[in-house]
């Protein structure tokens, strides 16, 4: 419905008075701007959306939105808005987190609400590194990454963010990346949509800490070639003519594809709504890492029991069968007993 | 010994008793010490109770660590303690004896299991020779009933296999201690039928050895004629029996009715508080909205969550809960939102004594967050008190907008007392308003919200709800500018803003009431407590008094800030003895704020004090000059 109402706000409406203090260069920039202009496109209220984020350079986000906001804590974004959706579930609820926060401190709070299906929109900024606290490795940072407190190279094998989305049960699963605003907002508005919680990895450049990390296949030129756009219901292809595919081979794996060798008919078609998350799994693991192709867009978008609207319903159950809660009633719902 | 009736023998007529039934985790003490509870409520005695069983669902059977047991004191009089001894051991297996003889009184009675003392489970129990036959006993009235099978003769027709219809003993204790104090049976005979609806056999089962074991009280002239305790000349009213986590529950549920909020519980499963998220689960019909969540942490996370959105958040947890939510209450110190976090203790550190009590977490409570982060701290006295502190605590987190700690334990969250209910009608109204507008104007005339521009009488600020529209504002854990709620890293500000966050909770002295001094002319000993410490020592005082001692007693709710009378009240006595379950922690903090010289009294064996030992520690400083 919104797409067809004319927006009545603009990005200005939603632009707080705060003066934005990520480093200059910074991923977090184009994704405030994808945000900011995504809202009026939403018809969405600024007082009825609210803005929850943990601790990180990502997390300063909810103070420059124009809209009720909560900088929490470090790790626990989730959990505070899981809170907050399920009292009130005629907000929007959007968590702001990176790798850090979401991944390492607050990795349990991440998959419980995905579990739940809290009418949550996730934003993960993935940077691979810690930059607030000045460029220690992240959970998603690749083996053997030098940094202050890994001189000698990290040893920790990476999480792989969707793949680990997919496993806590999340409804809705998408990538994009900070140098592509039109696709981000596609992904942002679909994750908004969605009904239950949306899980969103966005590739993010920290200049500082961590530079290039995604260069191989972000770079205007790189693109083409490593960048695998998922398109529901299409079979899956890329490349600067569209010459590469996914199929799956003899033992069941996708792999990456001539289509002119192995033929167009044999393309893996991409279906986001399988109940199974086996296929959307394997195509979240086809790249190893942000250094071959990868795919982006919506891995798995399905329906399934929205958690807060399923709290209501159990209240109105009750309400229902038992009658509306009566105080006086409860204290003598025990042994009872009169003295005179 | 104060607390301990003698039994007198021959005579009929009883001014009250203490009784513990113990037995194998798996032998069904507590259910037989609750049903032997709630039929001696209904019947008008007044009564206190102390459940004391293990942290293992099912120790090795046998074995000492194993033991359950469930104390009961009823009288005609009121009555202030579980009783410091009991005068009747039901005791279902050699292991329960070992356990329990010690504390039995002086020519108590023992109402052995005999067929339980065999070999085997004497061994395990670590007897070297038979109890029953070594002379060991002879201090005590021993009566030896074979209750095991006369359960399974009770229980045969019934069809049920011996194994099945053994675990019927436990009623057939119930209905032989039933016969002894003249309990009414209807009740626990309907109890049994609602209870096991679903399997007849063992609502048939039951009622045999219930009836089984009246009966043969009645015709084994084993005993005397049963005792009669008359019912407590209480107050007129409407009475229940009640344990302190279900008045802290339904405390919770009327505390949001009274303020005009809908109850938000999230809670992490943990003994002894997980009762108050099972009670209040069950009544979602009040609009409660009830989460399990994945941890300790965001449990409060999600009732702070709750809190920003307008609903009176809480949760629920023991000490170990208590140090994870310790981050995110200095959260809601700083972003200045109600929030209630109500603390069952239990024995620590770590992992302690789960089941057991102690009140060793009011240091936690004042300072176990980083940075100056002070928050108002109540303390329930007795099982009922939960109710009305309940009330009490949220009415500081709503008007004051801050968290709150709520300071229960595990002796007064299981145990159980007559609770006068009170007429909802007149429950306080603790209401507050949202904030519905701009609350400052701009020098170019502009009016603004400022989420940080403070009421000047209370120096709460606005609690603006996410829904309303021009007063959309961002908060979070970084420091605030005085007024707007921006972020700033002004030093004058931090200090500013360190003594307003300060400043607000102390002025919560003047909105609590006085501490209240049970005092005797020429008293010159003032025994202060707080929390679950009240009745023992009200006990305690009783019985020095009626020797003819004098001594004044006075009992802290409010922990912080501590009520404004509190330091003319100590400075009154030369000698002050503070008596709690830990080493000294509300005596030192006393002492630090008023420089009195305060005396501790302190126990730390995850049971409650006995009202003789307070008695002892009030006698012996009366005789230091």
């Amino acid at each position: 419905m919104t797409d067809l109402a004319p927006p009545t706000t603009t990005k200005k409406d939603w632009t707080s008075d705060q003066e934005v203090r990520w480093c200059p260069g910074c991923g977090d920039y184009s994704i405030l701007t994808a945000v900011q202009m995504l809202m009026p496109e939403l018809g969405a209220k600024r007082e009825e959306t609210v803005f929850v984020s943990g601790i990180g350079c990502s997390s300063r986000f909810p103070y420059y939105m124009n809209t009720y906001g909560l900088h929490s804590i470090h790790g626990r974004a989730p959990a505070v808005a899981s809170g907050l959706a399920v009292a009130r579930p005629d907000l929007k609820v959007w968590v702001i987190t990176g790798d850090g926060d979401g991944l390492s401190i607050g990795g349990n709070h991440l998959i419980h609400a995905l579990r739940r299906n809290v009418n949550l929109t996730i934003l993960l900024f993935n940077n691979q590194i810690y930059g607030l606290t000045k460029g220690q490795y992240s959970p998603t940072s690749e083996v053997g990454k030098v940094t202050k407190s890994t001189p000698f190279g990290s040893l920790d094998y990476p999480f792989n963010p969707l793949s680990l989305a997919l496993g806590a049960e999340a409804s809705f699963v998408a990538r994009t990346h900070d140098m592509d605003r039109k696709h981000m907002m596609e992904i942002f508005k679909r994750a908004h949509d969605h009904k239950g919680a949306a899980f969103v990895e966005i590739y993010q450049n920290c200049n500082v800490f961590n530079d290039g990390a995604f260069e191989e296949i972000l770079a205007r030129e790189a693109r083409p070639a490593n960048l695998i756009p998922l398109v529901h219901g299409q079979p899956i292809r890329f490349g600067a003519q569209n010459e590469k595919g996914v199929a799956i081979d003899g033992r069941g794996i996708p792999q990456v594809v001539d289509v002119a060798s192995v033929g167009e008919e044999r393309l893996l078609v991409h279906d986001e709504s399988l109940h199974d998350t086996s296929l959307a799994f394997m195509l979240s693991r086809i790249a190893r890492g942000p250094t071959e192709p990868t795919p982006i867009g919506v891995f798995r978008a399905v329906e399934r029991l929205e958690y807060s609207a399923a709290v209501q319903d159990q209240i109105l159950d009750a309400q229902q069968s038992a009658g509306a809660g009566d105080l006086a009633g409860l204290l003598r719902s025990g042994g009872i007993w009169e003295v005179s | 010994m104060t607390d301990v009736a003698e039994l007198p023998r021959g005579a009929n007529q009883l001014d009250r008793v203490v009784i513990r039934f113990a037995g194998d985790s798996g032998d069904g003490m507590q259910v037989t010490g609750t049903r032997f509870t709630e039929t001696s409520a209904v019947f008008g005695n007044d009564l206190a109770t102390l459940p004391d069983f293990p942290a293992e669902i099912r120790a090795p059977a046998g074995t000492l660590a194993g033991v359950s047991a469930f104390q009961i004191h009823i009288s005609d009089h009121d009555i202030l303690t579980p009783g410091d001894a009991p005068n009747v051991l039901v005791a279902m297996n050699p292991a329960a004896l070992k356990a329990n003889l010690a504390d039995v009184a002086p020519g108590g009675s023992l109402l052995i299991n005999v067929d339980s003392f065999d070999e085997r489970n004497l061994a395990k129990a670590g007897f070297t020779a038979n109890p029953l036959h070594d002379g060991s006993l002879a201090d005590f009235r021993v009566f030896e009933v074979p209750m095991t099978s006369l359960t399974l003769e009770a229980a045969k027709e019934t069809g049920a296999k011996p194994r099945e219809a053994e675990r019927s003993k436990n009623f057939f204790a119930l209905g032989l201690i039933s016969w002894m104090y003249s309990r009414p049976t209807e009740d626990t005979l309907a109890w049994i039928a609602k209870r096991f609806a679903k399997t007849p056999v063992v609502v048939a089962a039951n009622t045999l050895a219930f009836k089984a074991g009246w009966n043969f009280g009645e015709t084994a002239e084993l005993f005397d004629s049963p005792y009669e305790i008359r019912p407590t000349n209480f107050a007129p009213g409407t009475y229940t029996n009640i344990t302190g986590n279900t008045a802290l529950a339904w405390g919770l549920i009327a505390a949001a009715q009274q303020a005009k909020l809908p109850l938000f519980l999230a809670s992490y499963p943990i003994t002894p508080a997980s009762d108050v998220l099972h009670e209040i689960s069950r009544h979602k019909n009040f609009g409660v909205r009830t989460l399990q969540t994945e941890d300790e942490i965001s449990a409060v996370g999600a009732a702070l969550g709750a809190a920003f959105g307008g609903h009176l958040g809480v949760t629920t947890t023991s000490g170990p809960g208590l140090d994870l939510k310790a981050e995110t209450i200095g959260l809601a110190i700083s972003l200045e939102l109600p929030l209630l976090i109500v603390d069952i203790q239990r024995g620590g550190p770590s992992t302690g004594l789960p089941t057991k009590t102690e009140q060793a977490d009011l240091m936690l409570a004042m300072y176990g967050r980083h940075g100056e982060s002070p928050l108002p701290i109540v303390a329930a006295r007795t099982p009922a008190h939960c109710f009305q502190v309940a009330i009490e605590a949220t009415r500081l987190a709503v008007k004051y907008r801050t968290p709150v700690i709520l300071l229960s334990d595990g002796y007064i969250a299981n145990g159980a007392e007559p609770w006068k209910l009170p007429d909802v009608d007149t429950l306080p109204d603790i209401s507050v308003p949202f904030a519905s507008g701009p609350n400052h104007t701009l020098p170019d005339g502009t009016a603004v919200f400022w989420p940080f521009l403070r009421d000047e009488e209370t120096l709460a600020r606005p609690w603006a709800i996410p829904g309303t529209p021009g007063l959309e504002h961002r908060i979070g854990g970084l420091e605030k500018a005085d007024g707007t709620g921006n972020v700033s890293y002004d030093p004058a500000n931090h200090e500013r803003m360190t003594r307003l966050r300060a400043e607000k909770i102390a002025r919560i002295a003047d909105d609590i009431e006085e501490v209240a001094v049970d005092h005797e002319e020429g008293a010159d000993l003032l025994v202060v407590g707080w929390g679950s410490t009240y009745g023992v020592i009200a006990a305690a005082i009783r019985s020095v008094r009626a020797k003819g001692r004098r001594v004044a007693q006075a009992h802290v709710d409010h922990l912080n800030p501590f009520p404004r009378n509190l330091g003319d009240v100590l400075r009154t006595y030369p000698k002050v003895l503070v008596p709690e379950m830990n080493l000294g922690q509300f005596s030192r903090l006393i002492r630090a704020e008023y420089l009195v010289d305060a005396r501790s009294f302190t126990k730390v064996q995850g049971l409650p004090f006995r009202s003789s030992e307070v008695e002892a520690a009030i006698e012996a400083y009366l005789e230091v000059s």
